[in-house]
């Protein structure tokens, strides 16, 4: 077996590139240097076509229609749902609900699951590594509730402390949503222990996917996640879709998200019946454009293999991490065992939005600040990091521009 | 700060500063050379009040006014930002409520630096140009106020 691994012919960053139209600009004149993938990847032209092919050739409603174009339109838009239904393996396309992305996607299972279950002295847990999307909608419900948040720590590393956790569950425990890759820190985290030990208690798990979709193979079945959420622009997909995943007895006792056309089986003003999964849950015309253009992403991520990406994003990690670490002055955040290729640093002395700046200046485009995790900066006593995070595009030739970008900040700040 | 000098003719000094620079490595340097010089900011200035909102790297802003002029000082975490805040003290500061309220400040797309300007750019120099201008606004409303009740 290790040999065929082994064997595996390697994935050519260089032609991959090619498919990207948007690696060919410059930005202040440099060859831009795409390292900010965590927040959003960039899109291949099969993608892009997709999207002209919809507006060009197919454009209608979905659903409702019974001309020509409204059934292609429909069984594009349901052919994508399959295709999701394949990537995670559900165990049914009804438990694919399109959203507008993963912070939908936690909103709507806070608002019906949330509102319908979670009572005074409740108890909901998190993590310190949360993204405020995955901490605010179970603030707005502990307060609407009553109900309380428990927080899980993370060691110096960025490693959640498990044994805390497990001291957290109690029998008051209703629910653990959980990040399944920490987007500041690419922490990987151990799911399927933290969801085992919730069901032993009879707590039910959310995994907020973002950033563990493109990187890891999603299985929510073997995971036994109640539900998980993720985006499809983080997949080399269009903005504007996400998807949740819900376990179908859970999907199917919770209430409707929004009112609106689409979502309902019968309308009287005396009563109205809704539809059935998954269409209960998206109210008005969707996405349509985005949502059947992103199974073109998932073709492209199938066309390369995700065992192949992984093993070319993990060099890469290496190699940043290895190169990174021998600046002076430089000091990594976030050195958990399992990580995906996310690198997170400070520099001494310097605010990492100066960095950042000099870095756009050579083309080199990272993202700094809190990264939206504001209390796990506070545990790291930090007001922010720089990060450089890698997709299946970047080379080791960006890494060494990286890293020259950084000398040169540093000598012109310090 | 400058006595005699208009807010057009302060910013076309720096447009012409600006003029000399022929890399944007150049043009950075110079910036951050000026935050090296900004003045620290007294400890008493800075408190919650004092903190320009929509700034992602912390910037505090504080006003005083003298002779019917308005004088601003400031300081910033991130040295190009207290860089961009020292060229717009050296335009602003020294003015009245009225000149600070109108000025354009056409020299910061002159010199190329707008992308700044954007109002989700977390380094808010947007932000904090507003803030400056709530300022003088503020002490033109208390002003006039003072004249009616004498």
């Amino acid at each position: 077996m290790t040999e065929t691994v082994t064997i595996q012919k390697k994935l050519d960053a260089y032609s991959i590139r090619k498919q990207f139209p948007v690696l060919n600009r410059k930005v202040k004149g440099k060859p831009l240097i795409y390292l900010d993938n965590a927040a959003t990847s960039q899109k291949p032209q099969m993608v892009i076509d997709a999207l002209i092919n919809y507006y060009s050739n197919n454009n209608a409603n979905i659903h409702r229609g019974i001309h020509t174009l409204a059934e292609e339109a429909t069984q594009a838009f349901e052919d994508t749902r399959d295709a999701v239904q394949q990537f995670i393996n559900a165990e049914s396309r009804e438990q694919i609900i399109f959203t507008r992305g993963t912070t939908e996607g936690i909103n709507l299972v806070a608002y019906t699951w949330g509102r319908q279950n979670i009572k005074a002295g409740d108890e909901i847990i998190i993590s310190v590594m949360e993204h405020h999307s995955n901490i605010v909608p179970w603030q707005i419900l502990c307060e609407q509730n009553g109900a309380i948040l428990k927080i899980i720590p993370v060691n110096d590393q960025g490693e959640l402390l498990m044994d805390e956790y497990e001291k957290l569950l109690s029998p008051k425990t209703k629910l653990v949503s959980i990040v399944h890759v920490s987007n500041s820190l690419g922490t990987i985290n151990p799911v399927k222990q933290i969801i085992n030990a919730a069901h032993k208690i009879g707590a039910i798990v959310f995994v907020d996917g973002a950033q563990s979709a493109v990187h890891l193979d999603i299985d929510v079945q073997d995971m036994d996640c109640d539900f998980f959420a993720f985006s499809a622009h983080k997949l080399y997909g269009p903005t504007g879709v996400g998807i949740l995943y819900g376990k179908k007895h859970l999907l199917e006792s919770m209430p409707p998200f929004q009112g609106g056309g689409e979502m309902i089986k019968e309308v009287t003003f005396e009563k109205t019946t809704y539809n059935e999964l998954p269409y209960k849950f998206e109210a008005g015309t969707p996405n349509i454009a985005d949502t059947i253009a992103f199974k073109t992403a998932l073709d492209f991520i199938h066309q390369i293999g995700k065992e192949k990406m992984r093993r070319h994003e993990k060099e890469l990690l290496a190699y940043a991490t290895e190169q990174l670490e021998l600046i002076p002055g430089l000091k990594i955040i976030g050195k958990a065992r399992e990580k995906i290729s996310v690198v997170s640093f400070v520099i001494d002395g310097l605010h990492p939005q100066d960095i950042g700046t000099l870095l756009d200046n050579r083309g080199i485009a990272v993202r700094t600040g809190y990264h939206c995790t504001q209390p796990l900066m506070n545990r790291f006593g930090i007001s922010g990091t720089v990060r450089a995070s890698f997709a299946v595009y970047n080379t080791k030739e960006e890494i060494d521009e990286l890293v020259l970008g950084l000398q040169k900040a540093i000598k012109m700040l310090s | 700060m400058n006595d005699d000098k208009t807010i057009e003719a302060v910013e076309k000094e720096i447009v012409e500063d600006f003029s000399l620079f022929d890399s944007w490595d150049d043009k950075y340097e110079y910036i951050i050379d000026l935050g090296k010089k900004l003045q620290p900011l007294e400890v008493e200035y800075k408190n919650d009040d004092n903190k320009v909102r929509g700034c992602q790297s912390t910037v505090y802003l504080a006003a005083d006014y003298k002779d019917g002029k308005v004088f601003y000082k400031a300081e910033s975490y991130a040295m190009i930002v207290k860089g961009l805040i020292s060229m717009l003290i050296r335009v602003l500061s020294g003015n009245t409520p009225d000149e600070i309220i109108e000025a354009k400040l056409d020299f910061i797309k002159q010199i190329g630096m707008t992308t700044h300007l954007a109002q989700t750019r977390s380094n808010g120099l947007l932000a904090m140009l507003k803030q400056m201008k709530n300022y003088a606004l503020a002490y033109k409303i208390k002003n006039e106020t003072l004249i009616k009740q004498s």
